[in-house]
């Protein structure tokens, strides 16, 4: 997505980025970019809370109105769930148990990409 | 420096911001894959300022999710930029082929990643103008070549011809 932004303001168009993926977002390097602390997924607020997800669209919409630079990060005034505070070591952490397991698993996948781009080759 | 070290290292960032690359990086050697993902990186960022006032934009929505059932791939399997209706607007996208947090959330409000309703509520309030009539899909790809080349073209095109003048961009 962060490419796709560029994309469009080099052509002129204006965006802001609403995303979860600070670290990601900021390398690339885009023009505005509204950060939400949430685990992926939910970047616009929590899933049918609609008074947090206007907030959230809403300071999207002030950052497009008020960035006068590249590279401006604003960060949205929420919190993740109080109940659930060990979020952020959950995503795509690697159990040293399941070594072997996942090692399998990608040896699969390979083998998927592989006739998936013969295929795409026609 | 040892894996304990670094997964020590890791938590110690987790207090604060998320190390996404860094997770991405370990769990793909995990799988066996011997070359990194070398991440896009720019010293220069374009910018384009908004050129009218908030209250006259009529505004274009971008979502990395896909359409229900996946059609927006072709025979061959490449999946392309692809639109929907604002109005009505889709209950449900597919979701699934994407790196979200799937032990920590859901995708089953798709307000939380595509705010059709909430981003009309906000114009009908005034802030701006109006949303474009579609939203659009654009495909999250390892080739970085493709985005550059194909999608992000293509959505720049839909977006013009809808008569958008920005657009927010929705990144799960």
């Amino acid at each position: 997505m962060s490419l796709v932004a560029r994309h469009l303001e080099a052509n002129g168009l204006p965006t802001v980025i609403v995303g979860s993926a600070r670290d990601v977002v900021e390398y690339c390097g885009v023009p505005r970019f509204l950060f939400t602390d949430f685990p992926l997924g939910n970047p616009c607020g929590l899933p049918w809370d609609r008074s947090m997800q206007h907030a959230i669209v809403g300071q999207a919409l002030g950052l497009l109105e008020t960035a006068d630079r590249p590279r401006t990060t604003v960060q949205a005034p929420f919190t993740w769930k109080a109940d659930d505070p060990d979020w952020r070591g959950r995503y795509g952490r690697v159990d040293p148990a399941e070594r072997d397991r996942l090692l399998a698993a990608g040896r699969k996948r390979r083998e998927q990409q592989a006739a998936a781009s013969e295929l795409k080759k026609g | 420096m040892s894996q304990a070290s670094k997964d020590k290292r890791d938590d110690a960032r987790d207090i604060g911001i998320v190390s996404y690359m860094e997770r991405t990086r370990q769990y793909y050697r995990a799988l066996g894959y011997e070359q990194d993902y070398v991440w896009a990186r720019f010293d220069d960022v374009p910018f384009a300022p908004l050129g009218k006032p908030l209250a006259a934009v009529r505004l274009g929505l971008v979502t990395t999710a896909s359409p229900p059932g996946l059609g927006n791939r072709d025979t061959r399997g490449v999946r392309h930029v692809w639109s929907g209706e604002i109005a009505p607007p889709p209950a449900t996208l597919f979701t699934d082929n994407l790196a979200w947090d799937k032990e920590s959330t859901h995708t089953e409000d798709r307000e939380s990643y595509l705010p059709i309703e909430t981003a009309s509520a906000l114009a009908r309030e005034g802030r701006f103008a109006g949303l474009a009539s579609r939203f659009h899909g654009v495909p999250t790809e390892y080739s970085q070549r493709k985005t550059l080349s194909e999608d992000a073209p293509e959505v720049l095109a839909r977006l013009r011809a809808d008569g958008a003048d920005a657009a927010l961009l929705c990144a799960l």
